[in-house]
C-alpha cells in the first residue's frame, strides 16, 4: 500500500470544513432531485472513497497524473491507462499554506492548490506519477517551476500554425503517456477512450438542457455540483449517476416539479471557474432571486459544450479530432477571442437569459479584462450584467449580497 | 394614513425616518453600534407604522427580527433622490463603508450601478481614519483642506497603506492643511472616475450619503466633472426617506 504523506489532523480539519460548506450551500435547498444524494456522496468521497479508487487502480498495474486544466486531453491518458486527477484547488482553507511561500497577489485557485500540497492535505500529492501543468496563464507557468512537471504548451492565438503547435504537444503528450504506463496507445483503446469522454460530454449536455427549460427541474448550485464532481469522479460511475439524474430530471418536467421556489430572474455565470468547495457566488445569487441557469466556465459549459469527432479510427487521425476539439476552448487566455463572446450569445438567447453574473476569480486578468468587452457587447443587446470580482473567502459575502440583490431588483423592473 | 418607516441600518450610522402623507414626521439618526437592534426597537416603540421598510447592511437582520421587508440600498437611495430631485439621473452615494454610482431612469428606476468592492477606500470611514491619522476631528479635517493654498499628492487609496503614506509627510514637515487637500483630491479623483463612464448622458448629479456633507469634497467633484453636482439639505437621509416612501 503507497504512503498517502498526509498530515491527518490537518486533513481531518480540511474535510470538515470542506463538510460544513456542503451542508450550509447544497443541502439547504428545497425541492432537490433525489438523484443529487449520489452526487453528494461523490462530493465527500472526493477524499476517501475516491482515494481508495485510485490507490487500487495503481496497485493493478495503473498510472495516474495530476491535471490543473481542461485542455489536458483526458481521452489520450485514458487510452494508455492512467487516471486524470484534477488538482485544482477550490478551499479557502488552504491558502494560508500557500502564502508562506508565494506572493499574494495571484489567484486563490492557484494559491488553494499550492496550499493543499505544501501543506500535507492533499490526498493525491504520492498517488501520482506526473503532474501536467499548461500555459493558460504567467501564474501558473511559473508556479510550475516549482516542482518537476511536464507543461503542454497552449498557443496564445489560433493561426494554423499556433493549431500545429497545439497538434504537436498532443501527439507528444500521448508518447509520454505510452512511456509512463508501458502501454501501448491502440487505434482500439484510443477510439474506445474517445467515444467514453464523448458520452460523459453528452449527459453533462443533457442535464444542463434542462436548465433552458421556463421551471428548471435542477437549481443552478445543483447543477455546479454536477460539473465539479464530474471532474473528480470514475468516469464510468459518474455517467451511471449522471444518466440516473436526467431521467429523475425528465420525470420532473412531465411532472411540472421546478427546482426553484416562485419566480427569479435568469442568469448566466461567466468566466473563471468554481472549483469543488467553492460555490460562494453560486449560493449568494441563488438566495437573492436570481437563478443560474447556465455556466459559461470551465466547471460549466467550457467543459463539455463540443466533442471529439469520433469518425476517424486512425491514430494520426483521432489526435487531430483531438487536438481541434480541445482547439475550440474559449479560454480568455486566447487573443483575439471573438469565439467566447459567440458561444456566450448563444448560451444568452438559448437559456433565455435576463442578465449576466460575470466571475472573476481576483487577479484572474484575462477573464477580468475580457469581462469588460463582453459587458458592453451585452449593454448593446440590451443585456445587463454585472461584474464580481472575488476570492474563496466569504469576508465580502455582504457585499456580494447586496450587490446581487440589486441586480435582481434591477432586472425585476427591466422585464 | 398611519404613516410608513424606513430604516436604513448602514455600516457607521443607523437612519430611521416616519412618513405621513410623504411629510417627514419623525427622524431618528445614530450611530450604528454592537447592538442597533436595541437602539431600533426602541425608537419603533414610539413610533406608529403600517408598514416598514429595511435597508442597508442591517436589512437581513431586521427583516427577521421586526418583520420589516426590505430592498437593497440601491433601490432605496435612487427612489429617495428621484422624490427629492425628480431631474437627477446619476446619484453618487458616498457612505460609512461603501460608496456607490447608480444611473436612474425618470421615473427613478436603477437603470445600472457600480460600487466600490471590499475595500473601505474613498469611503466615509477612510476620511474619518485619515482625520485621526492628522489629530484633529472630522469637521476639522474639511476645514483645514478648504484652506489649503496647494494640495500634496497621495498616492495611496487603501486606508493603511495612505495612513503610512500621511505620516511620512507630516515627519517631513509638510502642512496639515496640504496633506488634508491632498487626501480629498484623491478620494475625488477616486469618485469621479467611477462617475466617469455614467455622466456622458443627460440629466442632472446628485451627491448623497454621509460624505456628500462634506463641502471640500463636493466642490472637487464638481471640479473634476466639470459638471454641477447637486445635494440635498440632509444629504445622510436619502437612502432612509426611499426606504419610507416605498413603505408608504
Amino acid at each position: 500500500m503507497e504512503k498517502l504523506d498526509v498530515n491527518f489532523d490537518l486533513h481531518e480539519q480540511l474535510v470538515e470544513s470542506l463538510s460544513r460548506l456542503h451542508d450550509r450551500y447544497f443541502l439547504k435547498q428545497d425541492n432537490r432531485p433525489r438523484a443529487m444524494a449520489q452526487f453528494d456522496i461523490s462530493f465527500h468521497e472526493s477524499h476517501s472513497g475516491r482515494v481508495r479508487e485510485v490507490l487500487s487502480h495503481r496497485e493493478e498495474g495503473g498510472k495516474s497524473i495530476g491535471t490543473f486544466c481542461i485542455y489536458v486531453p483526458e481521452e489520450v491518458a485514458l487510452a494508455a491507462n492512467v487516471l486524470p486527477i484534477p488538482l485544482c484547488g477550490g478551499s479557502a482553507w488552504a491558502i494560508p499554506f500557500a502564502d508562506k511561500a508565494l506572493p499574494r497577489d495571484i489567484c486563490p485557485l492557484i494559491r488553494s492548490t499550492f496550499g493543499m500540497a505544501i501543506g500535507a492535505v492533499c490526498p493525491y500529492k504520492k498517488l501520482k506519477d506526473l503532474v501536467v501543468g499548461e500555459t493558460t496563464c504567467d501564474a501558473k507557468k511559473k508556479v510550475w517551476d516549482f516542482f518537476e512537471f511536464k507543461v503542454m504548451e497552449l498557443p496564445q492565438k489560433k493561426r494554423p500554425q499556433d493549431f500545429q503547435l497545439w497538434l504537436n504537444e498532443v501527439v507528444e503528450f500521448k508518447r509520454m503517456m505510452e512511456e509512463l504506463s508501458g502501454k501501448a496507445i491502440t487505434p482500439e483503446n484510443l477510439h474506445e477512450a474517445v467515444c467514453l469522454m464523448n458520452r460523459k460530454r453528452r449527459i453533462l449536455q443533457i442535464i444542463n438542457a434542462f436548465r433552458k427549460l421556463q421551471s428548471p427541474p435542477i437549481s443552478g448550485m445543483d447543477a455546479l455540483l454536477v460539473s465539479q464532481v464530474a471532474l473528480n469522479q470514475d468516469i464510468s460511475a459518474f455517467i451511471e449517476d449522471a444518466e440516473t439524474l436526467a431521467d429523475e430530471l425528465q420525470e420532473r418536467v412531465t411532472g411540472g416539479v421546478s427546482a426553484y421556489n416562485g419566480d427569479g430572474r435568469r442568469i448566466l455565470f461567466a468566466g473563471s471557474p468554481a472549483p469543488m468547495g467553492y460555490a460562494k457566488v453560486h449560493h449568494i445569487a441563488e438566495t437573492s432571486g436570481l437563478h443560474i441557469v447556465a455556466d459559461e466556465s470551465c466547471t460549466g459549459s467550457r467543459y463539455f459544450n463540443t466533442l471529439v469527432d469520433e469518425g476517424p479510427c486512425d491514430i494520426e487521425g483521432m489526435l487531430r479530432s483531438i487536438a481541434e476539439r480541445y482547439f475550440t476552448i474559449d479560454c480568455s487566455c486566447f487573443t483575439p477571442n471573438t469565439e467566447r463572446l459567440e458561444n456566450i450569445m448563444r448560451l444568452v438567447e438559448d437559456y433565455h437569459i435576463d442578465g449576466v453574473v460575470h466571475h472573476i476569480l481576483q487577479y484572474c486578468h484575462t477573464y477580468n479584462v475580457e469581462a469588460r468587452t463582453i459587458d458592453n457587447a451585452l449593454r448593446k443587446k440590451g443585456i445587463p450584467s454585472i461584474i464580481i470580482e472575488t476570492d474563496y473567502s466569504e469576508e465580502d459575502a455582504g457585499q456580494i449580497r447586496m450587490r446581487l440583490e440589486a441586480f435582481a431588483e434591477l432586472l425585476e423592473k427591466a422585464k | 394614513m398611519t404613516g410608513a418607516i424606513g430604516i436604513d441600518l448602514g455600516s457607521r450610522t443607523t437612519k430611521i425616518v416616519r412618513l405621513e402623507n410623504l411629510v417627514v414626521t419623525d427622524l431618528e439618526i445614530f450611530p450604528t453600534s454592537a447592538d442597533p437592534l436595541e437602539k431600533v426597537r426602541r425608537t419603533l416603540a414610539n413610533l406608529k407604522a403600517e408598514h416598514i421598510i429595511a435597508t442597508g447592511y442591517g436589512r437581513h437582520l431586521l427583516c427577521e427580527q421586526i418583520g420589516a421587508s426590505r430592498v437593497t440600498e440601491i433601490r432605496a437611495c435612487a427612489h429617495g433622490a428621484h422624490h427629492l430631485f425628480p431631474d437627477c439621473r446619476v446619484i453618487i452615494d458616498v457612505g460609512g463603508q461603501d460608496c456607490k454610482v447608480i444611473r436612474v431612469d425618470d421615473e427613478g428606476r436603477v437603470i445600472d450601478f457600480e460600487m466600490n468592492d471590499r475595500c473601505a477606500a474613498g469611503t466615509g470611514r477612510f476620511m474619518e481614519m485619515m482625520a485621526q491619522t492628522l489629530g484633529v476631528s472630522l469637521d476639522e479635517f474639511v476645514r483645514l483642506a478648504l484652506g489649503a493654498p496647494d494640495f500634496l499628492t497621495i498616492n495611496s487609496m487603501c486606508t493603511v497603506f495612505a495612513e503610512s503614506e500621511v505620516v511620512s509627510l507630516i515627519t517631513a514637515g509638510k502642512s496639515k492643511e496640504n496633506i488634508a487637500l491632498g487626501l480629498h483630491v484623491s478620494i475625488s479623483r477616486r469618485l469621479s472616475a467611477m462617475l466617469s463612464k455614467y455622466i456622458r448622458g443627460e440629466g442632472d448629479i446628485l451627491f448623497v450619503g454621509g460624505g456628500a456633507k462634506n463641502d471640500c469634497l463636493h466642490q472637487l467633484l464638481e471640479k473634476e466633472v466639470g459638471r454641477k453636482i447637486a445635494r440635498p439639505e440632509n444629504p445622510l437621509i436619502v437612502t432612509a426617506l426611499g426606504a419610507a416612501l416605498l413603505a408608504g
